[in-house]
């Protein structure tokens, strides 16, 4: 039993710098985690507190109509810190707030600017019913239609589970949530895509797995059949076909029941993701749309192409993507001029120089400045948007195209696609 | 046979190896054909006078090592082995042992007590061995002198082997009895007295009930302040030994002894060998300790584990007459003492008992030290400004900044010029000390009054970087000090005061590590480990000169994987700066990561960093593994989904990562960068997860990981789960029942003390993470009909530890979570499940109405996702 050793540390920091990295990465990971768990759960309670507020006092219907419903595809914004905000307090957001919140719960499509590879294989594709966009919620025995930009379009009893107070007593579990297009003419909900049926959530499921459950629950729901008095609008489905040779001529020329928009193409494997994502495309020509080239609010088609691109502090003028794309400068002197600030959303003509590309990428745009943006609008225009246009005007992008690439690829089997641009 | 293993032992102590190695092999051989022959032979050897000393005591040796090992599961063996033995022949072997106390030969007997030891520690426990107490007890009334001292020693051993619980009281008194007979001053022998004193250092754990027994308990005090002042050194340094164990022990008992204790130490700092004076001031370093510990109870929470100790104010009462007698001290430093790196004397503990007297009586030291210091600080002879200077440096931790801010203004001037200018090496490194400590405790963002100005920023920078040229150990401290000096502008916001400085403070750091005595005073390591500290604490302003780092340091990782043909020497050495490196790319990596601007410009760097990385594992050594690793987790954090690209090079690291059982450090350490991963690749990092999960689910089963490691592995299981949905599938029939066993173990905790609740709620927030992540993984699933089963236990668990009453903030708001997900999974399925679960109630309730926010967000989380399952 040898003496006792008591030595003390001596001069030394009482944490050895080692054991501060090991525990910043441990406060890391936590943190990390926490916000990982965080976002679920958001999800999550944003489409359960839903339907609470369909009953909302302060509806934002004053923000209506949108003249520039039909003919533009919602844009998403890039504003981060906007989308953190839970449903309950979107409720209270007002004006570009509100729409730029719930443009953002939507799944947008970014418009087809080139073919994309494998599109026999890996795409979906149908014919986009012309009519304003929207989310049917049915949940606590109502059912709510809300426009992208927030705003109540219709509520009403409907045959989705727990649209309406029926007798049968429904699970409160069973809310759901429909991605749709309502058509005017017929007053038909038309079913586009399904991000929650009876409580289940469909975020996290490839779109072949969403069509095939929307297919087979919609009917069963009963939906799908004429109005009555518990089921105030009839839901449609779209048929949707394998993006083949034959598929997608049925698309095109196909006989459907409702006006045409153009053709939407989704890939099978791509999650519900709220946006813009490349994995969902929008395409259109005279044939399939009436709405190819951007009208102006009179609904005349303009000499020049327009665009409309938000002012930065820097004097950029910016797209809305996420990074955003530099379409030009304006200087000093000429904001000051015209009373512009960063943020404003500014529109513009394409003069005569257009749009110049360099290895595919769009180097320079000739603009022209025409003046502000209507206050309701919450979005400039999406780099794909501004090319398809551009495109639309110049050299589009055809049907033939379309077609010609899958040719290639069935006969060589490679993933070779010859670019259209 | 018996002859033969004499010879044998010999031979494995020969000097020539080719001897020793066969004589090794032919023991392995003999223990492994025949193990209770091989035990009967030991015993039998080393209880035999005949035979040579060191034959006997290696016997004696190799039969301890058959008892016992270091390495937990290793010693759990041997004990399973020696309990299945014949009892007749472990009856036989215990009786050779009780027969080797009285061999006249001392080394026999010495050994022969430490494998008495060993024994006990295994039969004790299981009630065997009732006797043997018994008949040590009656050696004690032996004549032989040598018979007594042997016995006391084995009693030492014992008590050191065997806990408290497994020995009656009575046979407790009669061992304390024994023992302090054998000390008492009376005692003729002093070998006989040396021994009772070791052991009554070991017994001391047993005599809680006598040490209540105010007649004991001052009888036991008595005798061990006489042997304080025993004629041996070796029985005075014992003593004091056992004062300094009493002191922790029985702190609350000591009141009536102080006074007599302060003039024992007092007397032996002053004149006693520095051994036991060593020890004397001991004792009231620890009653320090003591005393700082109860009054941070006093000073924390108190609905959680009150202490029932109560605070005496010993120190603060000594202090008129403990701080001069510490102080003295100061002024006995040895020549060279910050050159050896194992030097303990004198001044080193004294001065260290001052900082702890400081942090335990606070401002009331202040004036009694001073004077010293105005005295000192100026003198001529070195010994006089070094102790000056470190009875400054010592008094910074305790007392308020009110106090000591006013004399740090003045004196800051001063140590700045003795840094750069004191002749004498030791001085200067007290003092380069000493501003680190000012630093630490007196500079930041909390301050009232900032000691560091825009008028002395500058100086206070040029004279650090200047001394960081001096000798290696002034160096180093300098170093420190400038580690604490950027510390406190760590939240000073987006402009700090070190900006103008920072390209220079970089530089000198970096030309530090470059110096060719850096090995000394361990001068490389504070360097990289102050430029971590100042990348930490980069602002935007300089945070483009941290990404201009990257490739520097990229490059000094590269050059020591270039060097070839290393010897074992400079293997180490390359390793342990290669950790150094590692440690700095993953704080740099950290502060680029934490904004997309910075992040993008680092990005160019990923694909060349990771390859060093990979490279460095080649290398293979446990600590450049673990810097490494926490480097990968941090450039997968930045990466993102773009790291899936390294998983094909990086698994098989990751999985020796996570199979390192020994260096539990590097398995944690890999188990929080499997969280990274799982977190940056979603679900592409699905390919890998069998893996995975199969490594991660043989940690848990193993009983040789460090349980520390546990609780993480269950937490990654939730990482896991998040990130791959629905797939976890094919692995919840394994994780399932291990979390549901676990959760069991973790429900009940009465009866265990602060560092088991302090584990158990480790425990419990990983296996509630693991659930968490499970039940969200799912929820986008149609398979959610899968986690229904296990629901009604999931739900006891939380009922349970509710219960408990123990849980902390942290299990809280991770259980309420968890209840919110299982609802919001498993919607109406588990509604009435819910509806009868005390959590949905009143454990909701509690978390509702907590003050913590993050409590209170989960909750509120929980009472939404319920309220849509439970509503029909």
């Amino acid at each position: 039993m040898a003496p006792h050793d008591i030595r003390r540390p001596f001069k030394r920091a009482a944490i050895s710098d080692q054991q501060k990295r090991r525990e910043l990465s441990l406060q890391r990971q936590a943190q990390n985690r926490t916000e990982a768990q965080l976002q679920a759960r958001r999800l999550a309670s944003s489409i359960l507190s839903f339907p609470n507020h369909n009953s909302d006092p302060q509806p934002l219907e004053s923000l209506e109509p949108l003249v520039e419903e039909i003919v533009e595809e919602p844009e998403t914004d890039a504003a981060g810190d906007i989308t953190e905000i839970d449903i309950r307090q979107a409720a209270r957001l007002k004006g570009s707030e509100a729409r730029r919140w719930f443009a953002s719960q939507l799944m947008l499509p970014e418009w087809m600017i080139d073919v994309p590879d494998r599109l026999v294989e890996d795409w979906y594709v149908f014919a986009r019913p012309s009519g304003k966009r929207c989310f049917v919620v049915s949940s606590n025995g109502t059912t709510v239609s809300r426009l992208r930009n927030g705003s109540q379009l219709h509520r009403f009893p409907s045959a989705l589970p727990n649209g309406a107070k029926t007798k049968e007593s429904r699970s409160a579990q069973s809310y759901c949530i429909l991605d749709c297009i309502f058509h005017e003419l017929d007053q038909t909900y038309y079913v586009i895509d399904m991000v929650c049926w009876a409580g289940i959530s469909f975020y996290e499921c490839t779109a072949e797995f969403r069509f095939f459950w929307m297919n087979s629950k919609l009917v069963e729901s009963g939906a799908c059949e004429a109005p009555s008095n518990y089921h105030r609008y009839r839901f449609s489905l779209i048929p949707v076909y394998g993006c083949d040779h034959e598929g997608l001529q049925t698309a095109y020329t196909g006989e459907v029941p409702y006006v045409k928009d153009g053709l939407l193409f989704y890939n099978k494997h791509a999650h519900y993701q709220t946006g813009n994502t490349p994995l969902v495309l929008v395409w259109k020509d005279e044939t399939c749309s009436q709405y190819v080239i951007d009208t102006d609010n009179k609904g005349q088609v303009p000499n020049q192409q327009q665009v409309v691109l938000e002012l930065q502090d820097n004097g950029q003028l910016v797209t809305s993507d996420d990074p955003p794309v530099v379409l030009g400068c304006l200087n000093a002197t000429f904001t000051q001029e015209t009373g512009l600030h960063s943020g404003n959303l500014v529109r513009f003509a394409v003069n005569d120089g257009g749009l110049t590309f360099v290895d595919g990428k769009l180097e320079k745009a000739d603009l022209h400045y025409v003046g502000k943006v209507h206050r309701a609008r919450a979005f400039a225009d999406s780099y794909s948007k501004i090319i398809f246009q551009y495109m639309v005007r110049n050299s589009p992008l055809r049907i033939e195209h379309l077609f010609a690439s899958m040719g290639t690829v069935s006969e060589q089997g490679s993933n070779e696609v010859e670019m259209v641009g | 046979m018996a002859l033969e293993v004499t010879q044998i032992l010999l031979s494995a102590q020969s000097v020539d190896g080719s001897v020793r190695k066969h004589a090794e092999e032919s023991l392995k051989q003999f223990q492994e054909q025949n193990l209770s022959g091989f035990l009967l032979s030991l015993s039998g050897e080393l209880a035999n006078d005949e035979k040579p000393v060191d034959s006997r005591k290696l016997a004696g040796l190799v039969l301890k090592n058959a008892l016992d090992a270091k390495e937990q599961h290793r010693r759990y063996e041997l004990i399973q082995r020696w309990l299945s033995l014949d009892v007749g022949v472990k009856t036989q072997i215990k009786t050779c042992l009780l027969q080797t106390l009285l061999s006249s030969v001392h080394e026999a007997r010495s050994t022969a007590s430490q494998v008495i030891a060993k024994v006990a520690g295994i039969e004790l426990p299981q009630k065997q061995w009732p006797e043997l107490i018994g008949s040590l007890l009656s050696n004690i009334h032996q004549v032989p002198v040598h018979v007594k001292q042997a016995t006391l020693e084995t009693l030492g051993y014992l008590c050191e082997e065997v806990s408290p619980d497994v020995v009656e009281q009575d046979h407790v008194n009669k061992i304390l009895t024994a023992v302090v007979q054998g000390m008492n001053a009376s005692e003729a022998s002093s070998d006989v007295r040396l021994a009772a004193t070791r052991a009554l250092y070991n017994a001391l754990g047993f005599a809680q009930a006598n040490f209540t027994n105010d007649m004991e308990r001052d009888y036991i005090m008595r005798v061990v302040c006489e042997a304080t002042l025993a004629k041996e050194v070796k029985i005075r340094q014992a003593a004091f030994e056992c004062l300094v164990s009493i002191s922790s022990s029985y702190y609350e008992k000591l009141g009536p002894y102080m006074q007599d204790i302060f003039n024992i130490t007092a007397k032996a700092v002053k004149e006693d060998e520095e051994p036991v004076a060593l020890q004397a001031i001991e004792f009231w370093s620890s009653i320090c300790d003591e005393e700082i510990d109860i009054l941070e109870e006093y000073g924390g929470d108190f609905t959680t584990a009150v202490s029932d100790i109560p605070c005496f104010y010993f120190i603060k009462q000594a202090l008129p007459a403990l701080v001069p007698m510490l102080l003295e001290t100061l002024l006995k430093q040895e020549e060279d003492q910050d050159l050896d790196e194992g030097a303990w004397n004198l001044a080193m503990a004294g001065g260290t008992c001052l900082g702890l007297v400081a942090r335990t009586v606070g401002n009331d030291i202040v004036p009694l030290v001073m004077p010293f210091i105005e005295e000192n600080i100026t003198k001529p002879d070195w010994r006089q400004r070094e102790g000056a200077t470190y009875a400054f440096g010592s008094i910074l931790e305790g007392p308020s900044p009110n106090q000591l801010v006013p004399l740090v203004n003045v004196a800051l001037n001063f140590m700045l010029t003795a840094l750069a200018k004191d002749p004498n090496n030791h001085v200067k490194d007290t003092t380069a000390w000493t501003l680190g400590r000012i630093f630490e405790f007196l500079h930041g963002s909390t301050m009232e009054t900032p000691i560091i100005t825009p008028a002395n920023c500058q100086q206070i920078i040029t004279v650090l970087l200047q001394s960081m040229k001096d000798a290696p150990n002034v160096a180093e401290k300098a170093c420190g000090a400038l580690y604490f000096l950027a510390q406190g502008f760590e939240d000073v916001g987006p402009s700090s005061p070190l900006t103008p400085f920072f390209q220079e403070i970089v530089q000198s750091l970096l030309t530090v590590t470059h110096r060719e005595d850096a090995g000394e005073s361990r001068l490389r390591t504070a360097a990289y480990e102050t430029l971590n500290e100042v990348v930490r604490c980069s602002t935007d302003e300089t945070v483009p000169m941290v990404l201009q780092l990257v490739p520097i340091i990229m490059m000094e990782l590269h050059k020591t994987l270039e060097e070839q043909k290393l010897s074992s020497d400079e293997r180490e050495k390359q390793n342990e700066l290669q950790g150094l490196l590692c440690g700095c790319l993953q704080v740099i990596i950290q502060k680029l990561a934490a904004s997309d601007a910075t992040k993008y410009a680092f990005m160019q760097y990923a694909d060349q960093i990771m390859n060093l990385f990979l490279r460095v594992f080649a290398c293979r050594s446990a600590t450049v593994h673990e810097e490494a690793m926490l480097a990968i987790g941090a450039l997968a954090y930045a990466t993102g989904p773009d790291f899936a690209k390294y998983m094909p090079d990086f698994y098989k690291y990751l999985e020796m990562g996570l199979q390192n059982f020994e260096e539990y450090q590097v398995c944690a350490v890999t188990v929080g960068v499997v969280g990274d991963i799982c977190r940056a690749l979603e679900e592409k990092v699905l390919p890998w997860c069998d893996g995975i999960m199969t490594q991660l689910l043989k940690d848990l089963s193993s009983n040789q990981l460090h349980r520390s490691v546990k609780p993480p592995i269950f937490s990654c299981f939730g990482d896991i789960s998040l990130a791959i949905g629905e797939n976890f599938e094919k692995y919840l029939m394994y994780a399932m029942p291990m979390l549901q066993s676990a959760a069991e173990l973790s429900s009940h905790t009465s009866g265990a003390d602060d560092e088991m609740i302090e584990y158990t709620n480790l425990l419990r927030n990983g296996i509630l993470e693991a659930y968490s992540g499970i039940f969200q993984g799912f929820k986008s699933s149609p398979k959610t009909q899968l986690l229904i089963p296990y629901a009604p236990h999931i739900l006891q668990f939380l009922d349970l530890i509710y219960m408990e009453k123990d849980m902390d903030e942290v299990v809280m708001k991770t259980a309420i979570g968890v209840l919110g997900d299982l609802a919001d999974t498993l919607g109406s399925n588990a509604g009435s499940l819910i509806q009868q679960s005390l959590s949905s109630k009143d454990f909701l309730n509690e978390c509702l109405s907590s003050d913590d926010h993050l409590i209170k967000e989960s909750a509120e989380w929980a009472k939404l996702a319920i309220s849509r399952a439970i509503s029909v």
